[in-house]
């Protein structure tokens, strides 16, 4: 029995708690999405801030992918028999002759799906 | 005008179709993402009404993914929310170039638009809109993003807690929402600043992986921030000069551009505007 599902059985009110920390969740999630829209006033930040911030969206997202693509149980991968680099080749070669992210998208499971269900890389 | 008809004229606007189609390619890898997560959620032991509830309400992928292993060993409420702060720190960083569009607005308004924002909507948004200053299609044009978003997160989410059991994870069907994240950042490449700050970011994300909290990303970021503007610095200094440099008139110039015009690289021109 899952550990959940204990806390769940062993308290009588047992969906209060969970019901808690999803509301909580949920008010941290629009709080940190609009934190700086939160204020009326203008905050003061410095100029070269305001134009280094333009580099943070496409490091946040190559933060969320480049573990995704190149870590095993929290470390590097080293092997080739691993689906996802001929997958990612694929679908990055598709972006660069079409710019279609859709494409992008199909190109990479096409390679990645008989490789990694088939072979099991 | 009342809220019905706000709404009725937000949909109509031809912003809110473009939005909807700029999101379309990403949405096949955010419902992927979203059916995975869905199936995570009942996997970890939540009871399947319990999940549909949290997808529903707390609407924040990463966010959830990151919680749901401490939830199911019942880990006190305030490891869990922090945890949830720190992955969702790079969206206090974007909300601050959200407030220069949409500072205007009621701020009810404001903290919706928060809510319903997320990674994909962000960069659309961005290079729809580059320039950082309000315009009336700007909100038909989130709100179509943001709708088509929300759907096709949703309804994969509910229909992967509801079919848990027929969905194996180990497939790897979540490498569709990579893929499309991929697909989202390749388009945002253009130049060797930002080739080089994203190197950096994926050097410092995985080199700092084993940070608790995924506090790799927030490292990452101020990693990928630093070297942009080393790069822009190093391009100003080096090489890259104006061809003409405009200034207004009767305002002083900053130092590195008086330097440019005192050398007599640079012709100046002064414009003065009515």
């Amino acid at each position: 029995m899952s550990a959940i599902g204990q806390w769940f059985a062993g308290w009588n009110w047992s969906w209060v708690e969970p019901t808690i920390a999803i509301l909580g969740l949920a008010a941290i999630t629009v709080v940190s999405r609009a934190f700086f829209m939160l204020p009326e006033r203008e905050l003061p930040l410095p100029d070269w801030l305001k134009r280094g911030l333009k580099y943070a969206p496409l490091a946040a997202l190559t933060a969320v992918i480049a573990p995704e693509l190149l870590m095993t149980q929290g470390e590097l991968i080293h092997t080739l028999r691993d689906a996802r680099l001929p997958a990612v080749l694929c679908a990055a070669g598709y972006y660069f002759w079409r710019r279609g992210i859709l494409g992008t998208i199909v190109a990479g499971m096409l390679v990645y799906l008989p490789l990694h269900i088939g072979w099991g890389w | 005008m009342s809220r019905l008809q706000a709404l009725r004229a937000t949909v109509r606007d031809p912003a809110f179709r473009t939005g909807v189609t700029d999101m379309m390619a990403t949405c096949v890898g955010i419902a992927a993402w979203g059916l995975v997560t869905g199936v995570a959620m009942v996997k970890t032991g939540m009871s399947a009404p319990m999940a549909i509830f949290m997808s529903l309400v707390v609407y924040a992928g990463s966010a959830q993914l990151a919680v749901l292993p401490l939830m199911a060993v019942g880990a006190p409420l305030w490891v869990v929310w922090l945890t949830a702060m720190c992955v969702n720190l790079r969206f206090v960083i974007f909300s601050s170039m959200w407030r220069s569009y949409f500072q205007p607005l009621p701020r009810r308004h404001r903290l919706a638009l928060g809510y319903f924002s997320g990674d994909v909507i962000f960069v659309a948004f961005m290079k729809r809109f580059p320039r950082p200053e309000p315009q009336p299609e700007q909100v038909p044009y989130f709100w179509g993003a943001a709708t088509i978003n929300w759907f096709s997160w949703q309804v994969p989410a509910i229909a992967g807690i509801l079919l848990a059991n027929a969905v194996p994870l180990s497939w790897g069907l979540g490498f569709a929402g990579v893929l499309a994240l991929m697909g989202v950042l390749l388009s945002m490449l253009f130049d060797r600043a930002t080739w080089l700050a994203t190197l950096v970011a994926a050097t410092a994300a995985i080199a700092a992986f084993a940070l608790p909290l995924k506090l790799n990303i927030l490292v990452a970021i101020a990693a990928a921030v630093t070297a942009g503007l080393l790069i822009e610095a190093a391009d100003h200094h080096l090489r890259r000069k104006p061809k003409v440099l405009l200034v207004p008139a009767d305002e002083p110039l900053p130092p590195a551009d008086r330097r440019q015009v005192q050398d007599g690289d640079v012709p100046l021109r002064e414009e003065r505007h009515p």
